[in-house]
């Protein structure tokens, strides 16, 4: 049965012209939202120092200038990015990333499902079942382990966000040790042969109703798929956003500069640790927290430290392993947690020795 | 016509629930509309994401909303093959 709604067929003459019009009314908002970002430094320092009149160099202005630089800049960034990654996600569906990974073996098996995991649309909400289509179909448990690893973890949202932000080598960094925590996890885990760990009823599920068949979309179909992504992620995302920007502006504004080391710089050997505690139990979303990253790097905290808080929050979070309670025994979850925080530990310490 | 929503009551399930709503109110279909929130029925669909709608014991979206214009479409088709 076809997931998406059939679309009236035009005879080709229609078609081609509303092609063109789509990718002229596309070109059109991409030149309007460049005009909009780098419009939006020079704005908001004009905002703050002129109209409310405060200095950048003072604690409450410098924070309102993050706050007014920060918000406008990662909304149209999470647009931008929302939207791309809409139309990536229609390449990839989680039935097609099943059928790829049903009895793989489980080296390549967790390759492939930590890379596939990148790219393959994830709420925690569809973790359970999710968690059961897959292993009542032939994808071993570890395979599965990677795949929940690197959906949340790497996410092409933060990564983007990490890009534009940071630069590629930070992005490329992020991506590449999560991915390899996400392999490492999925292995050992495998290895453990846990199955038993799985809460009994999950097995007993038949592996219902026959896979539904590959549709292959077209463009038009595609760039719906953006569009309305965009509209997904933006209105569940953006009080988030708002609510780190302003961690990040009261951050900024108001800790004084290279305090961050203290406590989360290179030198502190427990500054991984802690971080990584202090993360687990909060929620929050990878775009939030990267404006949180942002101002903690710029009052001294570590690279390594910073990547495993963001790691620890996006990739373990609470209400996750509440949901999947239902489906994992607390000493499967226990052992989830356990492999994935060793392995941002080993990444955060790495980081902070190596650059 | 039994059509069913299916979501375990994250805030998009319930969304798709008042969409499924207004279409069966603007189809004009004599339809009962449930929501199913046990995890195991849910599953038994062979969903893979949340939230999902089922018209007749056929899924017919999953990991999606559907907003209620496509949803009418889906029901009069459905009706029509009946």
């Amino acid at each position: 049965m076809s997931l998406t709604a059939p679309l009236e067929s035009h005879p080709p003459r229609h078609a081609r012209s509303s092609a063109v019009r789509q990718g002229a009314a596309l070109t059109g908002v991409l030149a309007l939202w460049g005009l909009g970002y780098w419009s939006i430094s020079p704005a908001a320092e004009w905002l703050t120092t002129s109209v409310a009149g405060l200095s950048r160099h003072e604690p409450l202005g410098a924070a309102v200038e993050f706050f007014l630089f920060e918000v406008p800049k990662v909304l149209l960034l999470l647009t931008l990015v929302a939207f791309v990654v809409g139309v990536i996600r229609s390449f990839f569906t989680p039935e097609r990333t099943r059928r790829v990974l049903a009895g793989r073996r489980e080296t390549t098996g967790s390759i492939l499902a930590a890379l596939l995991g990148v790219v393959t649309p994830f709420c925690s909400c569809s973790a359970v079942p999710l968690f059961i289509g897959f292993v009542t179909t032939g994808v071993p448990l570890g395979v599965t382990f990677s795949f929940l690893v690197s959906a949340p973890m790497v996410n092409e949202v933060a990564l983007a966000l990490l890009f534009a932000l940071f630069g590629w080598r930070v992005a490329a960094l992020y991506a590449g040790t999560g991915l390899s925590i996400a392999i490492v996890a999925g292995l050992v885990i495998g290895r453990l042969r846990l199955e038993s760990w799985v809460e009994p009823w999950v097995y007993g599920v038949s592996a219902a109703g026959p896979i539904p068949a590959d549709e292959s979309l077209r463009w038009t179909q595609r760039i719906a798929a953006g569009r309305e992504a965009v509209r997904e992620i933006v209105s569940m995302v953006w009080p988030y956003v708002v609510a780190g920007i302003a961690v990040g502006a009261g951050i900024h504004g108001y800790v004084p500069q290279d305090f961050m080391a203290s406590f989360m710089g290179r030198d502190v050997w427990w500054s991984v640790p802690l971080a990584v505690l202090i993360g687990i139990p909060i929620y929050s979303n990878a775009a939030a927290i990267v404006p949180i990253v942002q101002a903690l790097l710029g009052k001294g905290a570590a690279l390594g430290t910073v990547l495993a808080f963001m790691m620890a929050v996006i990739a373990l979070s609470l209400p996750e392993m509440v949901i999947l309670r239902k489906v994992l025994s607390v000493r499967l979850i226990a052992a989830f947690v356990g492999v994935v925080g060793t392995g941002i530990l080993l990444v955060g310490y790495l980081f902070n020795l190596v650059l | 016509m039994e059509i069913k929503v299916l979501g375990p009551g994250c805030a998009n399930c319930k969304r798709l629930f008042q969409e499924a709503e207004r279409a069966v109110a603007q189809s004009g279909v004599a339809a009962t509309l449930t929501k199913v929130e046990s995890m195991g029925e849910i599953v038994s669909f062979g969903i893979l994401r949340t939230p999902g709608l089922v018209i007749d014991g056929k899924v017919v979206a999953s990991g999606r909303i559907p907003l209620a214009p496509e949803i009418v479409t889906m029901i009069t088709s459905a009706a029509a093959k009946a």
